[in-house]
């Protein structure tokens, strides 16, 4: 994996990619919900980038739009140098890149069975020309995942949990896709059945040459995974750097909390560590504060936080931070 | 002594890792079932549903079967013959009675099919007029909820799917279908209906059946989707939010196809059961109607055609409005209660 990063190809590229939810709330009174607001950043071919960030800061809908599943409000997804505009970019698009989904439970259709749900973008795009291709299809597919052939007939519900994200995988890699979106695809598991399931992510990306979006909560199976990790708090994103780095020195104050949450198993050094807390709530995605959208918790905020958003900036060769005072602090 | 014989002896063997056959012998995999077959296994057990369901059996092939061999004709006056004047006795008879030309025939040593319900006024066979009354309801009610379910589920799950401002437009439409009062709708759309209908049938196939049934249809698929519509648009919505049917899209899949391959197969069962339970609302309504002279045209039957027949000579022949009622509410009754039991069985989430 190391010899790819160093090419350093974009092969998807994020342009001030914004969604906003339009929120009715009585008659004529139209809000917006800023899921995501201005982000930018490349994903390089091959590599694994984890986007991590407390829950609702817009991760998920970070990955669903950047795959047009939403209509993104503005800004532009860029697939190997061409912008993703038309219904035609689209559907070419989704030939190349898949998804696989957080619940293994609500993500297969109940009433259909294993090799229906595996070859269903083969069946809608019309992939497959014979049943006897699109059995040989599924059966590989299955072998790759790990599952046997006698599966192909069962339904989703006789499976297991790490089995059903299995059978998830499966059909995000049925249109031998370059480009995965990988939703908190190990939140679900137990942590024995995450560990089979991330080597098997790690094994298949070797492979066949994928690259990953993989978007977590849990830092230590980021942290393991990704090659870079980006860092979204409330819609914006804060922090974005090689995973070593930002884990062991982050920059960005939200980020230095965050990685001082993340369990220590020695509790030696546990206990030396110092937790980072912040008072206060996450702001709504409704009412976002005005300039930076951390400030209203931010230790080292100033009156210029309050009033100008920070851009995210390039403080050294491929680490981005997004704050005023990153100097000083 | 009991006691002691009765304890547990272990022995070393008993602590051997087990072999290949007996970890053979334990691990069985659970024959493979589906939803469907896990409902019709609760169905099956449902006494109350079984009936039901053999009755509505009974009395479907009987409706459909009997007319084929019985001798006597729904619309036959015995009695009248052409050119000959009309034997009065055959009129009015009461069940298993025979008139006085039949009398002198089995005198003879012919046999004769007895009246079983006896006679109408115009000495028609009572029982085959009951058993064709039952057909022309059940079909009406048949295609009734057909046409429901066809339209509702058309209209339901676009509503449900699309969302936004087609699902608002359409719901507004349910909701004042809903607020119109549906019985005085239905006798003046079959009043009028029968008026447009009624000569442009002349000649074609439709005439047969009348156009009192075509506008009872007519009125069916104006009025009665709503609940339908309603029902299965309140499922695709729950339904769509699933993460399968994002899936879908993210594979490319288009609006037909997540209906189609998705939404519809998993509510099914509430599809099934509500049409189920249309059925017999359709075969009230159709005999509400015809009861009104709304109905079928005569001398075609229809249940409700004969319960209002029989208004006429109540006093002297109270069986001849018994016996349809009692036909309607055996049908009504055991579709109801085999709607109830497929729901049941099919949907244990709508329990209650």
């Amino acid at each position: 994996m190391s010899n790819q990063k160093t090419e350093k190809e974009a092969l998807v590229q994020i342009r001030n990619l914004k969604k906003y939810f339009p929120i009715n709330n009585g008659f004529f009174s139209v809000q917006q919900l800023k899921a995501v607001d201005d982000i930018s950043f490349d994903i390089f071919e091959g590599e694994t980038l984890g986007l991590v960030g407390e829950s609702g800061c817009g991760k998920t809908t970070a990955g669903r739009t950047i795959l047009q599943l939403y209509k993104p409000t503005s800004g532009q997804v860029i697939y190997r140098g061409k912008e993703i505009k038309e219904k035609r970019d689209i559907e070419e698009f989704r030939r190349k890149a898949t998804m696989v989904f957080q619940d293994p439970y609500s993500s297969l259709d109940p009433r259909m069975t294993v090799a229906d749900i595996i070859a269903e973008p083969l069946d809608v795009q019309k992939r497959v020309k014979s049943s006897a291709e699109r059995r040989e299809k599924v059966l590989e597919l299955l072998s790759q995942v790990g599952l046997n052939s006698e599966h192909a007939s069962r339904y989703a519900h006789e499976f297991s949990g790490g089995q059903r994200q299995r059978i998830g995988i499966a059909r995000a890699l049925a249109t031998e896709p370059d480009f995965i979106v990988c939703d908190e695809p190990v939140s679900a598991l137990d942590v024995s059945i995450q560990a089979q399931i991330i080597n098997m992510f790690e094994q298949l990306q070797e492979q066949m040459k994928l690259t990953y979006l993989f978007i977590a909560h849990d830092l230590l199976v980021v942290r393991h995974i990704s090659d870079r990790i980006a860092v979204m708090y409330l819609g914006h994103m804060v922090e974005l750097a090689k995973s070593d780095v930002i884990c062991d020195h982050p920059l960005h104050p939200y980020t230095k909390a965050l990685m001082s949450a993340i369990p220590v198993p020695d509790p030696k050094i546990a206990r030396a560590n110092k937790r980072i807390e912040f008072s206060g709530e996450i702001p709504s995605p409704l009412h976002t504060p005005k300039g930076c959208p951390f400030h209203t918790r931010c230790p080292y905020a100033t009156d210029v936080c309050k009033e100008s958003v920070p851009q995210l900036k390039e403080v050294e060769t491929g680490r981005f931070v997004a704050c005023h005072r990153i100097g000083e602090i | 002594m009991d006691k002691q014989e009765k304890e547990l002896v272990l022995t070393s063997q008993d602590f051997e890792p087990a072999s290949e056959e007996e970890k053979a012998y334990m691990v069985k995999m659970r024959p493979q079932t589906t939803a469907f077959q896990d409902g019709m296994r609760r169905l099956r057990k449902n006494k109350v549903a079984m009936v039901s369901f053999w009755v509505i059996m009974l009395i479907t092939l009987s409706a459909i079967l009997i007319p084929f061999f019985w001798p006597y004709k729904y619309e036959t006056m015995l009695g009248m013959t052409p050119g000959k004047p009309v034997d009065a006795s055959f009129q009015n008879l009461t069940p298993f009675q025979y008139s006085t030309s039949e009398i002198a025939r089995q005198e003879s040593g012919e046999k004769i099919v007895p009246h079983i319900f006896g006679t109408d006024s115009s000495g028609r066979d009572y029982f085959i007029r009951v058993i064709y009354g039952t057909r022309i309801s059940l079909i009406v009610g048949f295609f009734a909820s057909m046409i429901v379910l066809v339209i509702g589920l058309f209209i339901g799950s676009l509503s449900g799917y699309a969302g936004g401002k087609v699902d608002m437009v359409i719901m507004r439409i349910v909701d004042i279908i809903y607020s119109l009062p549906d019985m005085l709708m239905v006798i003046l759309l079959a009043t009028v209906l029968k008026q447009v209908i009624g000569d442009s049938l002349e000649g074609t196939m439709l005439a047969k059946i009348g156009s009192n049934i075509i506008s009872l249809f007519i009125v069916f698929a104006l009025l009665y989707w709503v609940s339908m519509a309603r029902l299965i648009r309140g499922q695709i919505l729950s339904l769509r939010e699933q993460e399968y049917v994002l899936a879908a899209q993210a594979a490319g899949a288009k609006g037909s196809w997540v209906i189609k391959k998705h939404l519809i197969p998993n509510c099914i069962s509430v599809i099934v059961i509500s049409t189920a339970l249309q059925i017999p609302n359709a075969i009230f309504t159709e005999s509400f109607l015809s009861f009104l002279g709304l109905g079928v045209n005569a001398p075609m039957p229809s249940l409700g055609s004969l319960a209002s027949d029989a208004l006429n000579g109540i006093t002297s022949y109270p069986y001849r409005l018994v016996i349809p009622a009692i036909v309607i509410s055996l049908i009504v009754l055991s579709l109801n209660l085999f709607g109830d039991g497929l729901r049941d069985a099919f949907d244990p989430k709508l329990n209650g």
